[in-house]
């Protein structure tokens, strides 16, 4: 049985039938961390709160753990953890009350589950009893990851949970997932990171409310069909703009300190490449091949 | 049932750390039985008086010493001519205008018959009205006078009068702190009630812990009765502190018995609840409940009957009124406070509020859906 399984789903919003959400199809396996990919707006949240059972889907259909999400969502309900992207825990209560509540509410306790969240809830435990509403950042998705696994979910449903966290806790929040996965929770997260993609078993890259690809990330990163040169030079501004109407230029974007730059046809080298930008009279310029990575092979769907 | 008990638990916690919340069933009640019923007084007092004298007389002396004895007079202008007494009107340093005419003592000796002129400042209606009223009064004593002393003794007795003598019942001084005060504290019931509840899930939508809620599988009776059961306690703290306040500081012990009054809450609490539920429903954020519930509360207020009786109001506004749980509140509390009058007595008002409970929250509960 697959943990989830989405078919043509879609959703609609307002009078003006903004599609948010367009004929989306996949499947997340049982164990598997399945990362939806993509920016701000691309539907990633609605198809979220469609398979919490929170958003009433306007056409195709879903499952969780078989369930279908219209139907049977008050069995979804006791099986599922989802974890919003806005912290949404009760900010008035303390980390403890917040925990203890929601384990209640699932009818089971803190103790009965503790080994799940253990390795998280270590770190939250000299702040048990400070008011949810004055942690970190870092420390309120930790405390929120808890909520969602303390009834022990077969499938957990993350919406973004590293954004707004600093890079180590992110790290480490990964970190966490990994374990949860050995334990044999499903997760479904989304992020609008590029280098958490790599992290998933699979991905699914999703843009204006169409899913472009679903594949494990070094498959796409495998299947990209074209060569990439990280150039760069002094003046990283006038290198781009000039390597933009080139004409044997396809596509030239900032890439952390280089620009990585996908040329129109997959026979130029890097003397060609370099010999071209001589011609730019730019200072210390440089040019060499690079792997692709998978914002590449997204800034290339996109495109 | 477990569920309940850990959402009530939840709930009560919230509530206890939640300052403001604490406030506003302690200290608001309390501030405002002390304050508003000394406010929201009908008696008007300092009506300031021009007094324009043609007679400079020992009679029109005496008049005007009768006036300004009563004590809602202010003696603001004595003038010889009305056109500067009217420029005291336009400045509004005057409010009425007492005009005595030349001769006035003459003619009352002479002939028995004398007419002053009233002239009154009708921009604040009430002012007007009563100290229009006030002054008539007063008048009509001052004549009484006259014909005891000046009248021809034989004309006295001819011509038999009708008396008029009244007394008040239930309320024989006519004290106003003894209506006022138990309609306030139905106002204030209803605001502490339907607010709190209204806000408080609202809030939860506002900060997102509805969404996760949502996701669990508590029942959706389960969360509005978690949500009304506080409220409903709450509620009757507010109405116990506002009895409280009414004993000790205006004396007014309810001629009827508390048990009807707290059985009566019972019915009347779930029914405001319910509609600061339904108010929730329809709101996003705390703004938007804030401005739904205060457009509610002022038309509750105004047209509840506890200014302006509800009898003397145009047809369309007692049909209003009649969908006003505010005006059964306030009827009742009168009727049980100031009549003691018993559970037959109110059994109208109670049929009909649990009618407004059960189609409010039954309302409400049609509109909350845990999707969407």
């Amino acid at each position: 049985m697959k943990a989830v399984e989405v078919n043509a789903l879609r959703k609609v919003y307002g009078k003006e039938k903004t599609l948010a959400v367009d004929e989306v199809s996949f499947e997340v396996n049982e164990g598997e961390i399945f990362g939806l990919i993509g920016p701000d707006g691309a539907g990633k949240t609605s198809i979220f709160r469609m398979l919490t059972t929170l958003l009433l889907p306007d056409g195709g259909n879903a499952k969780v753990c078989g369930l279908d999400v219209v139907k049977e969502y008050k069995k979804i309900r006791t099986m599922v953890g989802y974890m919003p992207g806005k912290f949404s825990l009760y900010p008035d209560l303390t980390v403890e009350e917040n925990l203890h509540f929601f384990a209640t509410v699932f009818g089971t306790s803190v103790q009965e589950n503790y080994h799940l969240i253990e390795a998280i809830y270590v770190q939250l435990a000299p702040f048990k009893d400070r008011r949810a509403g004055k942690l970190s950042g870092g420390m309120k998705q930790k405390l929120a990851l808890c909520c969602a696994l303390i009834h022990q979910p077969k499938v957990l449903f993350l919406d973004e949970p590293t954004t707004g966290v600093d890079p180590v806790s992110r790290k480490e929040f990964w970190e966490m997932l990994k374990k949860l996965k050995q334990e044999g929770i499903s997760i479904l997260v989304s992020t609008p990171y590029m280098d958490e993609a790599a992290m998933c078993d699979r991905i699914g890259l999703i843009q204006g409310g169409k899913l472009l690809s679903v594949d494990l990330p070094s498959q796409l990163i495998q299947k990209f069909p074209h060569n990439v040169f990280a150039v760069k030079a002094d003046n990283m501004y006038q290198l781009i703009q000039s390597l933009q109407a080139n004409a044997l230029v396809k596509d030239v974007y900032a890439f952390g300190e280089y620009a990585h730059l996908i040329p129109n046809n997959s026979a130029l080298t890097t003397s060609d490449l370099l010999h071209e930008m001589d011609k730019l009279n730019l200072q210390n310029s440089s040019a060499s091949p690079t792997q692709a990575t998978i914002e590449d092979c997204f800034i290339q769907l996109l495109h | 049932m477990k569920v309940i008990r850990f959402l009530l638990e939840k709930e009560f916690r919230q509530i206890f750390r939640n300052k403001s919340i604490l406030a506003m069933i302690l200290v608001l009640p309390t501030m405002q039985l002390i304050i508003l019923p000394l406010a929201a007084n009908y008696e008007v007092r300092n009506i300031n008086l021009a007094v324009v004298d043609h007679d400079h007389s020992d009679w029109s002396a005496q008049l005007i010493l009768k006036v300004t004895a009563s004590g809602y007079f202010k003696l603001s202008a004595y003038e010889d001519n009305f056109a500067q007494s009217l420029t005291l009107i336009e400045q509004d340093k005057a409010d009425l205008i007492l005009e005595i005419p030349a001769g006035f003592e003459k003619n009352l000796v002479k002939e028995g018959n004398q007419k002053v002129m009233l002239s009154i400042n009708a921009i604040n209606g009430v002012k007007a009205g009563l100290g229009g009223a006030y002054l008539g009064t007063i008048l009509r004593s001052f004549n009484e006078e006259i014909i005891l002393r000046v009248a021809n003794p034989q004309q006295l007795g001819v011509g038999g009068r009708a008396e008029l003598t009244w007394s008040n019942w239930f309320n024989p001084t006519l004290n106003y702190n003894y209506f006022m005060v138990p309609g306030i504290l139905a106002i204030l019931v209803t605001m502490v009630g339907s607010f709190l509840t209204a806000l408080n899930i609202v809030k939860e939508k506002e900060v997102g812990t509805i969404e996760q809620i949502n996701v669990t599988p508590i029942k959706k009776h389960h969360f509005i009765l978690g949500k009304l059961l506080p409220f409903m306690v709450l509620g009757n703290v507010v109405f116990t502190v506002g009895l409280l306040v009414s004993y000790f500081i205006y004396g007014i012990v309810p001629l009827g018995s508390l048990w009807v009054m707290y059985g009566f809450i019972q019915l009347y609490l779930p029914a405001v609840l319910g509609f600061g539920l339904l108010v929730s429903t329809f709101c996003e954020t705390q703004q938007q409940a804030m401005f739904i519930m205060y457009f509610f509360m002022m038309v509750f207020i105004l047209m509840g009957g506890l200014f302006t009786p509800i009898e003397s109001m145009p047809d369309w506004a007692r049909m209003v009124a009649r969908f006003n749980p505010v005006s059964y509140l306030i009827q009742v509390m009168r009727m049980v406070v100031l009549k003691g009058s018993s559970w037959a007595d109110i059994q109208y008002q109670a049929g009909i509020i649990l009618l407004f409970g059960i189609v409010l929250n039954a309302m409400a509960i049609l509109n909350y859906r845990k999707t969407n």
